[in-house]
C-alpha cells in the first residue's frame, strides 16, 4: 500500500515542487546573465592586450565551466536513477542532456569567435576547445541513444549507464588530450592570465557564471516538468490538466 | 562606462564582428532552446488531451455498437 | 550429481563457443581485415605517395583504421546471440555475467584484434613506417586493441536491441576511443625520434587494466537493459 502510494504520488509532488522553484531560478537567471552580461560589455575596463575582444570571455568561460557541471548533474541524475531505480531522476536527467548540448555548442562557437582576432584562426587544436567538442560529441551520443529507444524506462536506462562510462572516461580523456596538446603545439598561446584579472573583469565574470548555472536550472526545470508530463500521460492528474490545456 | 558613444559601443574597438556574433549566437540559441522548452510542454498536453477524446470517442462507438446489436 | 559448473569451466565453454562459431563463419574475421587494408591502402592514393609524408601519418592512418575496423566487426558481437535467444540464456545462467561477457569480449579479441596486430607490420611497410617504430606499433596495438573492444562493447551492449544501431555506434563509442588513439600514436612516434615511450605504453596498460576490470560491469548491465 505505501509502496504504491509513493510511487503514485512522487510525479505529481516533483512536478508540483519545480513550478515553485522555476519562478525563482528564473528571475535570478535573467537578473543575473542582465547584470553580469551588460557589465561585462559596457563597464568592464578594456583589456590592455586585447582590447575589447575579450568581452566574449564573460559568455565562453560561463558556458564552458557549466557544460562540464551539467554534465555532471546528468551523470548523478541518472547515477541515482540507475541504482535506486527512482524515475523522476531518469527523467531529470533526460532534460538535462539537450540544454548541456547547446551550452557546450555555445562554449565551442564563443571559443572559435574568440580564437579569430586572438590566433587568427577560427579553430586551433588547443586542448580545452579538443575536449569540449569530445564533451559534445558525449552529449549527442547521449541524446540519440535515448532518442532511439521506443520505450522510454529503457531508454533512460541506456542512456544513463552511457553517461556514467562518459563520467569515468572524462577525466582520462581531458588529461590525454592536454598532455596531446602540449605534445604537439607551442604553449605560447594563453588567453588570460587568472591573476592578472582585475576586480572590474571578475565581478561580471562570476556574476555570469552564477546566472548561467540559475538559467541552465530554470530551463532544466521546464523540460522537466514536460517530461514527467509526456512519461505520465494515463496518470488522472495528468489528464486534468491536459484537458485544461485544450480547453484554452 | 567603458565606451564614449553608442557607436562605439557597437565597434567594440574593432572587434564589433566577432564580440557580436559570440552574443547574438548565445542568446540566440538560448532563447530558441528556452521557447522549445515551453512550447514542448503545451504539445505534450495536446497530444495527451487528443488521446483521451479518442478513448473517449471509441468508447463511445463501442457503447453505440452494442445497443444497436441488442 | 554435480549441478552447478566452476567458472572456469563456464569462460572456457563460452570462449570456445564463440571461437568455433566464427570459425565456421569465416566472413566475420575477415571483412573487418579486409576493411582495415582497404582504409589503409586509400590513404596514400588520397594523400600523395611521398614517402616523406608517409612515414609522418602512418601511425595515425593504422591507429584510425585499426579504430574503424574495430568498431565494424564489434557490431556482430552481440547480435547472432542476442537474435536467436541465447544472450537471454547466457543472461539468467548462475554464473556471474560480467564473467561471460569478458568470455565473449575475449573471444572476439581473438578473432579480430590478433589478427589486426599480425597485419599491421606488412600495412606499415606500405607506409613507409621509421624503422625504429615497429616495436612501439606491434605494443601499441597488442595493449590497445583489447581497450578497443572492451569499451566498444558497451557501446554495442547497448545498441543491440536497436534496429539501426550502426550509425549510433559510432557516436556512442568513438569519443571513448580517443586517449587510446593518442597515447598509441604518440608512443609510435616518439619510438620513431628514438625517444623513450615506456610512459605511454604504461598508460596504455593502466587503461586496458582499468577496462577489464570495470568495463564487464558496464557490459552487463547495458544487456540487461537491452534485453528487457
Amino acid at each position: 500500500m505505501w509502496k504504491w502510494l509513493h510511487s503514485y504520488a512522487d510525479p505529481e509532488r516533483a512536478y508540483k515542487l519545480s513550478g515553485t522553484l522555476l519562478p525563482w531560478f528564473s528571475t535570478l537567471a535573467i537578473l543575473l546573465v542582465g547584470t553580469g552580461s551588460i557589465w561585462g560589455l559596457l563597464f568592464a575596463p578594456t583589456d590592455y592586450q586585447q582590447g575589447d575582444s575579450y568581452r566574449i570571455i564573460f559568455i565562453h568561460v560561463p558556458a564552458a565551466s557549466m557544460s562540464m557541471a551539467a554534465y555532471m548533474g546528468m551523470a548523478i541524475a541518472s547515477f541515482i536513477g540507475l541504482v535506486w531505480q527512482i524515475k523522476s531522476a531518469d527523467w531529470a536527467a533526460a532534460a538535462i542532456a539537450p540544454i548541456g548540448a547547446v551550452i557546450t555548442f555555445i562554449a565551442l562557437l564563443t571559443g572559435a569567435a574568440w580564437g579569430k582576432p586572438m590566433w587568427g584562426t577560427w579553430w586551433v587544436w588547443d586542448a580545452r576547445l579538443t575536449s569540449e567538442l569530445v564533451l559534445l560529441f558525449l552529449y549527442l551520443g547521449v541524446i540519440s541513444l535515448y532518442a532511439s529507444f521506443e520505450d522510454k524506462v529503457l531508454a533512460a536506462r541506456a542512456s544513463g549507464i552511457l553517461a556514467i562510462v562518459g563520467v569515468i572516461n572524462i577525466p582520462i580523456i581531458k588529461y590525454s588530450v592536454d598532455w596531446w596538446s602540449s605534445l604537439h603545439q607551442p604553449s605560447t598561446i594563453r588567453i588570460t592570465e587568472k591573476s592578472t584579472m582585475s576586480t572590474d573583469m571578475l565581478y561580471p565574470l562570476l556574476i555570469n557564471i552564477f546566472g548561467f548555472g540559475m538559467m541552465i536550472g530554470a530551463i532544466t526545470l521546464i523540460r522537466y516538468r514536460t517530461e514527467i508530463l509526456a512519461r505520465n500521460g494515463m496518470r488522472p492528474w495528468v489528464r486534468d490538466l491536459a484537458t485544461a490545456e485544450e480547453a484554452k | 562606462m567603458q565606451f564614449d558613444s553608442f557607436k562605439d559601443f557597437l565597434d567594440m574597438g574593432g572587434y564589433a564582428f566577432y564580440v557580436w556574433l559570440s552574443y547574438g549566437v548565445t542568446f540566440g540559441c538560448l532563447a530558441t532552446l528556452i521557447t522549445l522548452s515551453i512550447r514542448q510542454k503545451r504539445k505534450v498536453l495536446i497530444e495527451i488531451a487528443k488521446k483521451i477524446t479518442r478513448e473517449q470517442r471509441l468508447k463511445e462507438t463501442r457503447g453505440n455498437n452494442r445497443e444497436s446489436k441488442t | 550429481m554435480k549441478r552447478g559448473i566452476s567458472y572456469t569451466t563456464a569462460f572456457m565453454t563460452l570462449l570456445q563457443r564463440d571461437l568455433r562459431i566464427a570459425i565456421r563463419h569465416r566472413g566475420d574475421i575477415f571483412n573487418p581485415l579486409l576493411f582495415f587494408i582497404l582504409v589503409v591502402t586509400l590513404f596514400p592514393l588520397g594523400i600523395g605517395p611521398e614517402p616523406q609524408v608517409l612515414t609522418r601519418v602512418a601511425p595515425g592512418i593504422i591507429w584510425v583504421a585499426a579504430l574503424l575496423a574495430s568498431m565494424l566487426s564489434l557490431e556482430r558481437l552481440f547480435k547472432a546471440d542476442y537474435n536467436d535467444g541465447s544472450l537471454e540464456q547466457m543472461l539468467l545462467s548462475p554464473q556471474p555475467l560480467a564473467l561471460m561477457v569478458l568470455a565473449k569480449v575475449l573471444a572476439h579479441w581473438i578473432l579480430t584484434g590478433v589478427p589486426l596486430i599480425l597485419v599491421a607490420p606488412l600495412l606499415a611497410v606500405l607506409l613507409h613506417l621509421e624503422d625504429n617504430s615497429y616495436g612501439a606499433l606491434m605494443s601499441t596495438l597488442a595493449l590497445g586493441t583489447p581497450i578497443l573492444s572492451l569499451l566498444g562493447a558497451i557501446g554495442v551492449a547497448l545498441t543491440v536491441g536497436l534496429r539501426k544501431g550502426g550509425v549510433l555506434l559510432s557516436l556512442l563509442i568513438l569519443p571513448l576511443y580517443i586517449p587510446v588513439l593518442i597515447f598509441a600514436t604518440s608512443a609510435i612516434d616518439a619510438a620513431g625520434l628514438n625517444m623513450a615511450y615506456d610512459g605511454q605504453l604504461a598508460i596504455l596498460a593502466a587503461m586496458l587494466v582499468g577496462s577489464l576490470i570495470l568495463a564487464p560491469f558496464a557490459i552487463g548491465a547495458s544487456l540487461r537493459v537491452s534485453t528487457n
